[in-house]
Formats: C-alpha cells, sequence, structure tokens
C-alpha cells in the first residue's frame, strides 16, 4: 500500500515555505476584533420585524385557552401565533415518519397543539415593529392551562425505567457484550463498584441560538441562522414546509460558539419562518438566556454505575457499565457513555446497559464530547481508585491496561501515541515528584492534590465536497458549506488551501456557511476539521489534475507530450517527475491558454486516507464507524494540580498540562485555544456547572448565566499545552483527526482526581461544589 | 425645565392601566433623579435631552464621536440601541442581565454593561463602542493584542472583552496576572479563551 502524504506535507511544510501547522493568526480576527463579524441577528433587513417567544410556566398540562386580546392592542403588534393559528406544515417531527424525514433530532414542535410536555415550551411568538414591544406584548399574552404533576427526572418516584434498545438518537445499541464480564468480575481478586452523578449542564455559547427567516417569494426562504450545520438546517425546514431543498436557503458566517446545543433543529427556527411567512415581513428572533436553557437541549442528568475487576497486580479483567438518566417524553437520548469506557483499556470482558426514564423536560442533546465527557469521569476515577488500593501510581496503572489494539473490535489503530502523551504530559507537569499518598501535601492553609487522566475521542465517519476556484492571475476562492464554531475553519482551510494550491494564504479567499455552497458535513463530532481540509486538499488535485491534462496537450508548454502520471506539482509549478527544470508554473499555462480561471471539486471523507485510490473512493453508506480496517481514535492525557481550602471546601486548579496526539495539527495557535478552551469547559462541568430542576415543577430554577456559574477568567490558570507529531495515513486525506472535544474528554476526572489527591477522600458527584468537598472532609 | 421632563404630578399618580410603560414614565422619574450623579450643578443635572418619557421620542448619543439621533421609546436599553437602532452590531448581546460582559461599552471612559442602562439616560456623554476603537485599518493595541495572543475563538464575547482590557489597563487592574484576571471577570468566554486574553492584556497593560 503507498502511504505517500500529500506532496505539499514534503514541499511546504514548515520551514519551506509553506503554512499548514503554523500558528497563523485568524483570518476572520480582524473581522472579529473591530466588531465587523456579523452574527446570525445581526443582518440589517428591509422591513424587519422582531420575534419574541412567550414560553410555558408549567412543565405538564394542557393550554385551556389563550387570550391575545390585550397584546395584539399593543402599538407595533402585528402578529401572534399560537397553536391555534399556526400555518400548517407539510410535516412534523411529532410523528416517526415525520421525525424521519426531518432527519434532525428534534422530536417535537410546539404550537403544534394545546399539550405542554416541558416548562419553557413556546406557547406564543409575538411579532413587532420593534424588540422591546414584542417583549412587552409577548408578556400580556393571557394563558390559562390545566396543570397535571409534571415529572421530574428519572430519580423522580413516578418515573417509569425503561431500557431503550438504542439510545443517542437511535445511533448507539442500548446494550454491549464482550466476553462475559459477569462472571469475569465475579472471580476478580479485586472488585470495585463505583456510582458517579453527573448535573445537568448547559452548553450556554455566549451567541444564544438566534434565527432570521426572510422569504424572498412565496416559495423561496432565506435563513440566517445560528447554526453548526446548515445543510442539516436546510434539509429539516424544506421538509417540514414542503419545498423543494434548493429552495430554502441557509446562512451562518458567524457562529458565536455552539458545543453541541446548534448541532440540532430545534423549535424557535421553524416558528420565526412560520411567523415571517405569517407577517409577510423578515422577522429575527433570538432567544433569551433564560430560553437558552429549555430552547436547544442540555446535557442530561445521569447516574453511571461502574463495576471494575482486575488482577492483584492491577490487569482489569472486567468492566461493567449502567446508565440510568432522564429523556424527554419524545425521544430516547442518552450520551454514549459506555463506548469510551468500553475502549480506552485492554480488558478481555465488557457489558454495558442503559436505563431511561421519561419526565417533563426539554430533550438532552450532543454536548461537547457526548459520552465520552461523563464516561471518562467514571472509568477514569474508577482507575485512580484501583492504583491507589493495589499502590500503583496512577500513571503506571494506565500504563499496565494500555490497549495495543482496540479492545471492542480488535482492530488495530491507524495511529495510537498515547503513551508520548503521557511521557510528554508528565514530564511537563513534573509528574514523577508527586507524593504517593493521598492527603499528604499542605501548602499553608491549603491541601495539595495532583491528578491525571487520559483522553480519547472517536474519528466519526463522514464525508464532505469542497470547491476551489483558481484564478490565472494567483489567488483562489475556496468554497465548502462549513461552519466555524470559532474553532478556526475559517483560518486552517486557508492554511490547507494556500498549501494545496501553491500560493500564500492572502491570495485564498475562503467562503463558508451557506447552503449555496458545497455540501460539508455539521460541525460537530469533531469532524469538521479533518473531512473540510481533505475536501479542499481533494479539490486542488482534482484542479492540478485538469491543469495536468492541459499542459500535455499543449504544444507551446515544456511539459508537452508528457505522460500525465509523469508530472508533479510543488508550489504551484507543473514539472516532470524526472527532471524538475522541465516545467511552468500554473499562471503562465493558463495564460497562454486564455484561461481565467479553473474550478476543482473534492470529495473529503472518513476512512479515505492518503494511500493511492481510496481517496477518490465510494463513500462507505452505512456511515458506521468500525467499517474500515483500522479503528480511528485521538487520545491524550489531562494533568491537574488543584489546591482545596479544607476551611471552606473551595477548590482551585492551579497548574494544568493537556498532551493530546490528534493527527497532523493544521494551526498550532488555534488547536492551542481549542485545547485550552475544552479543558476550561470540563472544569467547569467539573467545579461549578449545574442546572438545577424544581423537584415539585420541573422548571430549572437557576437558568442564567448570574446562577448557571461557568468559569471566569479568575477560575483558570495558565495552561500548559503541547501536540506530539502523528502521521496517520488512514484517516482522510489530510490525516487530520479533530480536537473540538478530545480537548474536554477527561477533564473532570483529572480534576476530581487531583482532589482526591489532595484531601484523601473521593467525589463522585459532580460538580463538586465547595458543600460536597466539606461534607467528604467531615466523614 | 425639571417640568418638562418629569411633569409634576407624574410621580404622584399611580399608573392607571397597569402597563410597563406607565411603569417607566413613573420610574423614570425617580431613577432619573437618583441616577443623576449628585456632584453636578443644578443646571446640568436638569437638562431635558427629550421633552416626553413616554412613547417613541428622539434622543441623539455620541457614539464614538459622532452623535447620532434615533427614534426610540424611553425603555430601550443603550445595548439595544446601539444594535437595532444605529446597526452597530459590535456590542453583543449574550444574556441582556448584566452577567455576562459582552455588551460592555465605555461611557465617559468608564466600562459599563450597556444592556442595564437606558438610551435616553446616556444623552451627552461619550459612547465608545468596540467599532469606534480601531483607525481605519489600524487597530487599537488591545484589538492587535487580541488577535495576535488569540484572546478569542468564536469572537461573541471578544468586543465586550476588549472594552474591558482598555478600561482594565486604564484603571490600573492590569498590573500582574491574577489581578487582571479578577478584574476581567466580569466577561465570560465560554470557548475558554482566558489564558490568552490575560496574555493581551498583560502585553498591553506592559507597554502602557
Amino acid at each position: 500500500m503507498d502511504t505517500t502524504e500529500p506532496a505539499f506535507f514534503e514541499t511546504n511544510g514548515p520551514g519551506t515555505g509553506g503554512v499548514v501547522g503554523l500558528p497563523l493568526d485568524r483570518v476572520d480576527g480582524f473581522a472579529k476584533v473591530t466588531g465587523q463579524a456579523k452574527y446570525s441577528a445581526e443582518y440589517k433587513l428591509p422591513g424587519l420585524t422582531y420575534g419574541v417567544l412567550r414560553t410555558s410556566e408549567i412543565a405538564r398540562g394542557k393550554i385551556q385557552s389563550i387570550d391575545t386580546t390585550a397584546a395584539a392592542k399593543e402599538p407595533g403588534v402585528i402578529a401572534i401565533l399560537t397553536h391555534l393559528n399556526l400555518p400548517k406544515l407539510a410535516k412534523t417531527p411529532n410523528d416517526a415518519e415525520g421525525k424521519k424525514a426531518i432527519g434532525a433530532p428534534m422530536g417535537f414542535l410546539p404550537l403544534t397543539s394545546d399539550q405542554i410536555h416541558y416548562a419553557g415550551q413556546p406557547v406564543a411568538l409575538v411579532v413587532a415593529d420593534t424588540y422591546d414591544r414584542a417583549v412587552h406584548a409577548a408578556t400580556l399574552v393571557r394563558v390559562q392551562y390545566a396543570t397535571e404533576k409534571p415529572i421530574v427526572s428519572f430519580l423522580d418516584p413516578k418515573a417509569q425505567l425503561f431500557d431503550p434498545l438504542k439510545v443517542q438518537d437511535g445511533k448507539t445499541p442500548g446494550h454491549t457484550k464482550r466476553g462475559n464480564a459477569q462472571e469475569a468480575f465475579a472471580a476478580a481478586p479485586v472488585q470495585l463498584t463505583a456510582t458517579y452523578e453527573h448535573a445537568i449542564n448547559h452548553h450556554n455559547p455566549m451567541e444564544p441560538g438566534a434565527t432570521t427567516a426572510v422569504w424572498e417569494a412565496a416559495d423561496r426562504l432565506t435563513v440566517y441562522e445560528s447554526t453548526q450545520g446548515v445543510t442539516r438546517t436546510q434539509k429539516a425546514l424544506s421538509t417540514m414546509l414542503g419545498l423543494p431543498t434548493e429552495q430554502v436557503r441557509v446562512i451562518t458566517k458567524y457562529l458565536g460558539g455552539g458545543f453541541g446545543c446548534k448541532g440540532s433543529s430545534w423549535p424557535h427556527t421553524i416558528l420565526t419562518v412560520q411567523a415571517a411567512k405569517a407577517v409577510g415581513r423578515p422577522v429575527r428572533l433570538s432567544l433569551t438566556r433564560p430560553q437558552m436553557f429549555t430552547g436547544m437541549g442540555h446535557r442530561e442528568d445521569q447516574h453511571q454505575t461502574l463495576k471494575l475487576g482486575a488482577t492483584k497486580d492491577g490487569k482489569l479483567t472486567a468492566l461493567i457499565h449502567e446508565k440510568t438518566s432522564t429523556t424527554s417524553p419524545w425521544d430516547n437520548y442518552a450520551e454514549p457513555n459506555s463506548r469510551i469506557i468500553n475502549l480506552l483499556y485492554a480488558c478481555p470482558t465488557f457489558e454495558s446497559t442503559y436505563q431511561l426514564a421519561r419526565a417533563n423536560v426539554m430533550t438532552s442533546t450532543f454536548t461537547r464530547a457526548p459520552g465520552e465527557a461523563p464516561g471518562s469521569f467514571a472509568i477514569e476515577c474508577s482507575m485512580d481508585d484501583l492504583a491507589y488500593q493495589l499502590g500503583i501510581d496512577p500513571l503506571q496503572i494506565r500504563l499496565l491496561n494500555y490497549a495495543d489494539k482496540d479492545p471492542t473490535n480488535g482492530k488495530p489503530w491507524s495511529s495510537k501515541s498515547l503513551k508520548q502523551c503521557y511521557a510528554r504530559g508528565a514530564e511537563l507537569f513534573g509528574w514523577s515528584k508527586r507524593n504517593p499518598k493521598a492527603g499528604m501535601t499542605r501548602q499553608g492553609r491549603y491541601l495539595i492534590g495532583w491528578g491525571m487522566a487520559t483522553a480519547s475521542y472517536p474519528v466519526h465517519n463522514n464525508q464532505g465536497t469542497a470547491r476551489v476556484r483558481l484564478y490565472a492571475d494567483g489567488h483562489a476562492v475556496v468554497q465548502t458549506g462549513a461552519t466555524d464554531l470559532g474553532t478556526g475553519t475559517y483560518t486552517v482551510m486557508t492554511q490547507v488551501a494556500a498549501d494545496s494550491l501553491g500560493i500564500a494564504p492572502d491570495k485564498v479567499r475562503f467562503e463558508l456557511g451557506d447552503t449555496q455552497l458545497p455540501t460539508a458535513p455539521n460541525s460537530g463530532g469533531s469532524v469538521a476539521a479533518g473531512t473540510v481540509s481533505s475536501s479542499i486538499y481533494m479539490a486542488a488535485q482534482d484542479v492540478w489534475q485538469k491543469l495536468t491534462k492541459l499542459a500535455v496537450q499543449d504544444s507551446k508548454s515544456p511539459l508537452y507530450r508528457a505522460k500525465a502520471a509523469d508530472v508533479v506539482v510543488e508550489k504551484g509549478r507543473l514539472m516532470l517527475k524526472t527532471d524538475k527544470t522541465k516545467g511552468e508554473d500554473f499562471m503562465a499555462l493558463m495564460k497562454r491558454a486564455e484561461m481565467a480561471d479553473i474550478e476543482g471539486m473534492g470529495n473529503g471523507k472518513y476512512g479515505a486516507g492518503y494511500e493511492t485510490g481510496r481517496a477518490a473512493g465510494p463513500a462507505d453508506s452505512g456511515h458506521q464507524d468500525d467499517k474500515g480496517g483500522h479503528s480511528m481514535h485521538s487520545f491524550g492525557a489531562h494533568f491537574c494540580e488543584v489546591r482545596v481550602d479544607p476551611e471552606v471546601g473551595t477548590v482551585r486548579v492551579t497548574r494544568w498540562v493537556s498532551v493530546h496526539a490528534a493527527g497532523r495539527i493544521l494551526n498550532a495557535k488555534t488547536a492551542r485555544s481549542q485545547i485550552i478552551g475544552g479543558s476550561i469547559f470540563g472544569i467547569g462541568a467539573a467545579l461549578m456547572e449545574e442546572t438545577f430542576r424544581d423537584p415539585n415543577l420541573a422548571r430549572y430554577t437557576n437558568a442564567s448565566l448570574g446562577e448557571y456559574h461557568i468559569p471566569v477568567n479568575a477560575d483558570i490558570p495558565d495552561m500548559t499545552v503541547e501536540f506530539i507529531e502523528e502521521h496517520d495515513p488512514y484517516i482522510n486525506a489530510m490525516g487530520v483527526k479533530g480536537i473540538g472535544e478530545i480537548s474536554m474528554v477527561g477533564v473532570s476526572a483529572a480534576v476530581a482526581n487531583a482532589i482526591f489527591h489532595a484531601t484523601g477522600k473521593r467525589i463522585r458527584s459532580l460538580p463538586i461544589t465547595p458543600d460536597k468537598v466539606m461534607n467528604s472532609l467531615a466523614v | 425645565m425639571s417640568q418638562d421632563l418629569f411633569p409634576a404630578d407624574s410621580a404622584a399618580t399611580p399608573p392607571e392601566d397597569g402597563s410597563r410603560r406607565s411603569f417607566i414614565k413613573q420610574a423614570g422619574g425617580i431613577l432619573g433623579l437618583a441616577l443623576a450623579p449628585p456632584l453636578l450643578s443644578q443646571a446640568e443635572r436638569l437638562t431635558a435631552f427629550s421633552k416626553t418619557v413616554e412613547g417613541v421620542t428622539s434622543m441623539t448619543l455620541k457614539v464614538n464621536g459622532t452623535a447620532r439621533t434615533l427614534q426610540a421609546e424611553p425603555r430601550v436599553s443603550l445595548l439595544d440601541a446601539l444594535r437595532e437602532n444605529l446597526d452597530l452590531t459590535g456590542t453583543k448581546k449574550g444574556c441582556d442581565h448584566g452577567q455576562c460582559g459582552a455588551c460592555t461599552v465605555l461611557v465617559d471612559g468608564k466600562r459599563i454593561n450597556s444592556c442595564l442602562t437606558l438610551a435616553v439616560m446616556n444623552q451627552g456623554k461619550e459612547i465608545t463602542t468596540i467599532e469606534g476603537l480601531a483607525k481605519g485599518e489600524e487597530l487599537h493595541p488591545m484589538q492587535a493584542a487580541f488577535l495576535k495572543h488569540d484572546g478569542f475563538q468564536c469572537g461573541y464575547c471578544t468586543p465586550g472583552q476588549i472594552m474591558s482590557g482598555v478600561a482594565c489597563v486604564q484603571e490600573g487592574h492590569a498590573k500582574t496576572d491574577d489581578q487582571t484576571r479578577e478584574w476581567m471577570s466580569g466577561n465570560l468566554c465560554r470557548c475558554g479563551a482566558y489564558p490568552n486574553i490575560v496574555a493581551a492584556v498583560r502585553e498591553v497593560a506592559g507597554k502602557a
């Protein structure tokens, strides 16, 4: 198998004039630091009106009456949509057929009946000529409910647990069995059983969900949407509206964060579209911050019980995982926590089950590292327990159980540099100086603790297309319908395009976030960097193939009558492989042919590595992650120091080291930022993030940024981030694994393990707030 | 003049219809007096910029050195006036409750959350937004430092962070990293760019 890397890696890599991998400033940075970047609620449109949602105060029941008289009389009010007058849709997600056709995991559309399933469910949408008038009028809508007692969570005595055959929107099996884990556990000399709790977490991107809907004609719609995937939104909207797909255009030029909550289609989007239809003018609707807690999903409240069996010298023999969590009245959503527990270590047996209970809550959804983040909390704390119980260093216990191949399917890894991550992380952190005993390190009044955890995230099956238009004057326009959540898509794709085309990055204009561009996958599951970069690389190869064909047929070209296969391209110059003095640059060739520009299309996909042939092969129709010959994952390790105040129970993270190996890193600067950001997201989950659902009313009691605490600047120390260089010839044409989610995996465990090392007390309930620390110290 | 701004009987009359506009009409009088800086001369304090406090009114805001006249209701926040009336969308709305700092602007040189103040109350003051920092293509040092140190990802909290950073340095609250972290903690960043934001502020403070 020929595993030659893309040619430009050799000729344009760091130090040779190329830009892939270099820490370039963000190309969209100027627009962002000057306030020029336009987000989805910021387009100035003629005749613009403002939509505001009125949401339900009760969590379960029926609307008995809804009186809009007073609201309608307010100056500036144009329309009030309720379940009584919402324009009819061709399809809704309220039945199985509609849900499947819509294709986005939105299982229920409000304003379609009098039923109330969750607190915060939209019951009316008020449109007025100014924002304040719409806000005020929405308060005047009088709603009478027939209230029923809601089910609050899976812990509610009225909740009925059931065994879903599949979880996470049908993508993950609800049962996994490998070997006989029950027998192996029963026979294990070392047995650990622990239950881990995870609070409800909300994504809370700084930009609230927002939709601006413009009907260009009776059957043609443009939507500026705060979404991680314009294509998915286009499909959902066109299906619900009964319009041909291409009649719906979705635009997302700038996205103010997403973290998973903008990966689906949510009710406010289609409701805004319907409101725009009703009033015949553009409607803009932004969710309020409290509505962000009920409008775009969350990470579910969940308990996990993990049984771990091991030999006396620390080798795993059995892992049994049970997860119980809350889901909505209409979806079977549970993060697939078991995936990472099954995969992380060489353990001969494994079994996992899921249990769900329906409650009167908005559905939970993908939240950064869905499954891997809470799953790693369980396995990585239990591994720590095992290490302490046997008197083995926590890092050593992980090396003892290192998985040299994928334990779930026996396949070789496409690449795995975890040992290097451990070693480098330990070195940077000074792990060898660790006090082996917990609860023994003091610094004045504080207890100091060190902890570490492993990170891993799969390279998900995906594909996408890109278009490259190379101009004879040496500049290029590169297009794909991807989105940039802030992850750096604009910047890294500009770098890839520049090197693929042999031109400077300032000669590349990279465009994204529009369904009129070639289709790219949702930016989610860490797929964007690998898939989109590969499709751009492939599109550039298409250009070079066309230009090579042109050159060998052009009697004035130095390459005239050469075999196309003998021509290579370096830095924009086409030349003979055997005699590189023979050749010319593309500009000369194109100008002679009087070509202003030339276009190439490329399809980048999962499992189509840079070995010859496969990169251009057909897509795998099953979209299964495990179809290839290799198991494809990124790996890393986090090291954490905490300072615990035993008098008040506060925990501060004082040092942080993350080392990851995730294939090719496209931009050292933006990649470091992403790892820092994911780690901070995880520190939030570990120490402070928790949404409280009232145990009687099933309403969130802290739905604001004042009371739902996310990390602030003062919570975070300087952080050290490094990457291990890794070349993976199997994952995709560019050898890029993606880093958006692995950055968060293992973080909460690293923090919890550090707290254990500081105090000698194990806390298995997230977030680890001061009250829990104080309680743990009291016993 | 005070009669023009706050009719003599307005504060004494209870709201008739319980509507929010009537409340604002009342509260505007109370708030307006309560918030007037005590050290200003009587004449300054009673200057009426708008003749009415109910319904759409004309008001003038001095934003980034330019006087801008707009028609808006007195209940419109400075944030909404900037974004919706003046199309200065660089100032962001993250929570509308003074909890996230995305809407931070400078008013008479001091950083404030523009969602927590009404536009009418800011007439006659120097308002600086993110759009007013750069001189054409030439970035303000804080903007350049954010770009260099990658002090942002999605960019949505960024204008507020930068305005806060400018004020933080001016206030003398960026003398150490710990001090910077503390005084920049009113600006939330969900992407988690905090270490890079500290690096940017440190660089500008070092040059100041």
